[in-house]
């Protein structure tokens, strides 16, 4: 049964409270008053008197994870896909150091979050007592920025500041560390929280500096091999219907990241498809072959640009971004635009609707001509359905089509980091940002199960499928248990292949096939068994026949978190891939068959 | 080539690992750090040298920028600047090269020792450690440069 009756219910935010309260009080009420519904979290000892003042309230709702890690990815789910920031509270030692994984996770996506962790009194920092770790310190080089509180009082401003750093510019993951006594429930203050914060160290850019969109335009206008190339930004900053009316406007082909799929509808035409290291061969061979590409909130990142020093020569490039650090960071901006995606992709439309456009309209129809070429020649099969069995196996792109289809492709997909994760972000046509949630930056196993959590918890009506491998999926597997205590009816989605397929594919193309501590030896456990003991719903898939069946179960138990463990042909290999150290037109499109000699 | 970075930062705790921090991170290389609060007692003033091109340096500047208790960054080699460096050298009493210093330059000396102070560019300081080489200095301490803009710019948050 759904366990949410408890949430959903909107409390009107209790902006007047303002009486005397701990450092605990004062914590618990400043997330409150910035609109915290859930926090997730796990007690102990430094953490207690916050505990007792979550116990003793009804504004934020905390949720009970097995492990920290799965906390923070909870949160982090939590923020991908409402675009709010995501809390997590843990406690000091072992508490803090296992959410470290965590946040190394949200700081590579910019992810929203803040992490508030207990730490020992303060009079005991420093002398390696029980439970003690130096989180300030251990968290430094994954955060964007943390706040060691130093006196009670200064709760609510630091509150207050954590969430604006983390929600403004260039999101990222906020800690707040606190001592034991500055929670005390004896020690009370007049509590006040801030309306605005000004800090004069953190000015992000807001408007954006689109001093450079004439320029822009003038560049699109001569471009005739464009490609409009988006990242994670558009996604993170909600610019999602102005990079559609861009590309709509001058009708150029769009490819997206892995972390910006979704922010152009993956069903339409215009779409190239993922572009980079699995990215499709239309994508690739667009960017490699284009004259002009269009950067926006995408940061060419290695596993998109390959060697650098070969990558895309011929095109210009205008590079859109908040974060100017990232602008000519690895690849040279011709014309760099530092600001939000939203603010610099208005700009930009302001400019190009208020002239006399002159596109190369023509050059433009032959380059969109040349990608359906490629499309045609080397593209996705996404009917692979229709095959059936391949030498009697499941494929595992298969077992996400079926997904795709039963789900009707608006489900929230989470994943882990391997094989599944190519084959779910290559095959599910994700139409709306925020559905696709995956590690793509750090790339940690283990985020699928939590991050799914967050989202479940935020959208309680929605289908939320995980789609995992066995490798993966035990990485984080107790968290099974804190979604029976909520009801929490995810799908799990097991791509099970017995191996830990993306090590192995490698293993396979790189190391002569020697297999070097990538399989269980029948060590794995009976999933189903495993998912029937946590109290949830397992269904075993090892023909192809029962396949759609089984996912239209799965899909059709509503209430049920549901455990679909598929067997799938452990000898596939995920392609397009990337030759290493070459060019975005060197791909291996199969075992034997590549596009340079 | 040597570049000379200069910023303010809050004056907290925490504020300067963050820094060094960075460049380790990044794998940027300090050759010299100083830092000192300024006359605002809320800020920090820190210079730190650095071997790098200029696509480095930018790198470093905007990563440096970035920190939340950074308040400014600014690549002071950039344009024209001075450079000093303050170096201490203590020599054994009866092999100390009178003819390289002059009085002024000796702060302390007994019937052992004699301590020199010398005030230069870090490059003045490197040519005169070979000069003495033979007149084996026991200790040579030196400070990390600092900078200050030759123009009538300054690193401040007044303007």
């Amino acid at each position: 049964m759904l366990n949410l009756q408890k949430f959903g219910v909107t409390f009107k935010r209790n902006l007047m409270d303002k009486s005397n309260k701990s450092g605990a009080e004062a914590l618990i009420h400043s997330l409150h008053l910035e609109g915290v519904e859930f926090m997730f979290g796990y007690p102990g000892g430094a953490a207690l008197h916050i505990y007792d003042a979550i116990f003793n309230q009804n504004y934020v709702d905390h949720i009970l994870v097995r492990h920290e890690q799965g906390a923070v990815h909870a949160a982090d789910g939590y923020a991908r896909a409402t675009g709010k920031p995501g809390v997590a509270l843990v406690t000091s030692g072992p508490g803090a150091t296992n959410a470290i994984t965590g946040l190394a996770t949200a700081y590579m996506d910019s992810t929203p979050i803040v992490v508030i962790s207990g730490q020992v009194k303060s009079n005991l920092i420093g002398t390696d007592s029980f439970q003690e770790t130096d989180m300030i310190g251990i968290s430094r080089p994954i955060v964007k920025h943390s706040f060691l509180v130093q006196r009670a009082e200064h709760i609510p401003e630091i509150v207050k500041k954590a969430f604006h750093i983390a929600t403004t510019g260039r999101p990222g993951p906020v800690v707040i560390d606190v001592p034991k006594d500055l929670t005390d429930p004896e020690y009370k203050f007049e509590f006040h929280y801030p309306k605005e914060i000004n800090m004069r160290s953190y000015n992000p850019p807001t408007e954006g500096d689109t001093s450079r969109i004439k320029e822009a335009v003038d560049l699109i206008e001569t471009a005739k091999r464009p490609v409009i190339y988006s990242g994670g930004g558009v996604i993170q900053n909600d610019a999602s219907d102005e990079l559609i009316e861009l590309a709509k406007l001058l009708n150029f082909p769009v490819t997206n990241t892995l972390m910006g799929l979704g922010a152009f509808p993956g069903s339409d035409p215009q779409f190239m498809g993922m572009l980079g290291m699995h990215g499709t061969y239309q994508a690739n061979m667009a960017m490699h072959n284009a004259d002009l590409i269009i950067a926006i909130g995408a940061r060419f990142d290695d596993r998109i640009t390959n060697d650098p020093k070969q990558f895309s020569l011929g095109a210009k490039k205008i590079h859109i971004d908040v974060d100017p650090a990232s602008v000519s960071k690895i690849i040279h901006a011709d014309i760099p635009i530092v600001g939000s995606a939203k603010e610099c992709l208005s700009a930009l439309l302001l400019e190009l609707n208020s002239r006399n456009l002159k596109l190369n309209e023509s050059d433009i129809s032959e380059w969109n001509k040349q990608i359906s070429t490629w499309r045609d020649a080397h593209g996705l099969n996404h009917s692979l359905l229709e095959l059936g069995p391949q030498n009697g196996k499941i494929l595992p792109q298969q077992v996400v089509q079926s997904l795709y289809k039963e789900t009707n492709g608006e489900a929230f997909i989470t994943s882990d980091v391997g094989q599944h994760q190519m084959f779910a972000a290559q095959y599910y046509h994700f139409d709306k940002p925020r559905q696709w949630i995956n590690s793509g930056g750090l790339g940690t196993m283990g985020f699928g199960l939590p991050s799914a959590m967050g989202v479940q918890l935020a959208f309680p009506e929605s289908t939320v499928a995980c789609v995992t491998g066995e490798g993966s999926i035990q990485m984080c597997i107790q968290e099974l248990s804190t979604c029976l205590q909520y009801g929490l009816p995810i799908k799990i989605i097991n791509l099970n292949n017995a191996a830990l397929g993306m090590v192995r594919q490698w293993q396979d193309m790189q190391y002569g096939g020697r297999h070097s501590s990538s399989t269980y030896e029948n060590s794995l456990p009976d999933f189903i068994a495993l998912a029937e003991s946590y109290g949830h719903v397992g269904i075993k898939v090892t023909k192809f026949e029962d396949l759609e069946a089984a996912m239209k179960e799965c899909v059709s138990l509503k209430d049920r978190l549901v455990f679909l463990d598929v067997d799938v042909d452990p000898n596939e290999h995920v392609y397009p891939m990337l030759e290493a150290g070459n060019a975005m037109d060197h791909m291996w499109l199969g075992k034997e068959e590549k596009t340079w000699k | 080539m040597k570049r000379v970075i200069a910023l303010l930062m809050e004056n907290q705790p925490g504020a300067l690992s963050r820094v060094v921090g960075l460049f380790s991170q990044r794998g940027y290389n300090i050759e010299t750090l100083v830092v000192a609060p300024t006359t605002d007692p809320t800020l920090s003033r820190l210079t730190m040298s650095t071997e790098g091109d200029e696509k480095v340096v930018e790198q470093i500047t905007k990563q440096l920028d970035k920190l939340i208790d950074v308040v400014l960054v600014t690549n002071l080699s950039e344009s024209e600047f001075v450079e000093r460096e303050l170096m201490l050298i203590k020599f054994r009493k009866d092999s100390f090269p009178e003819n390289a210093f002059q009085d002024s330059n000796v702060v302390s000396k007994n019937d052992e020792v004699i301590n020199v102070q010398v005030v230069g560019t870090s490059s003045e300081l490197d040519a005169l450690i070979t000069e003495i080489k033979g007149s084996n200095p026991i200790e040579v301490v030196r400070s990390g440069s600092l900078g200050i803009s030759s123009d009538k710019n300054t690193l401040s948050i007044e303007n």
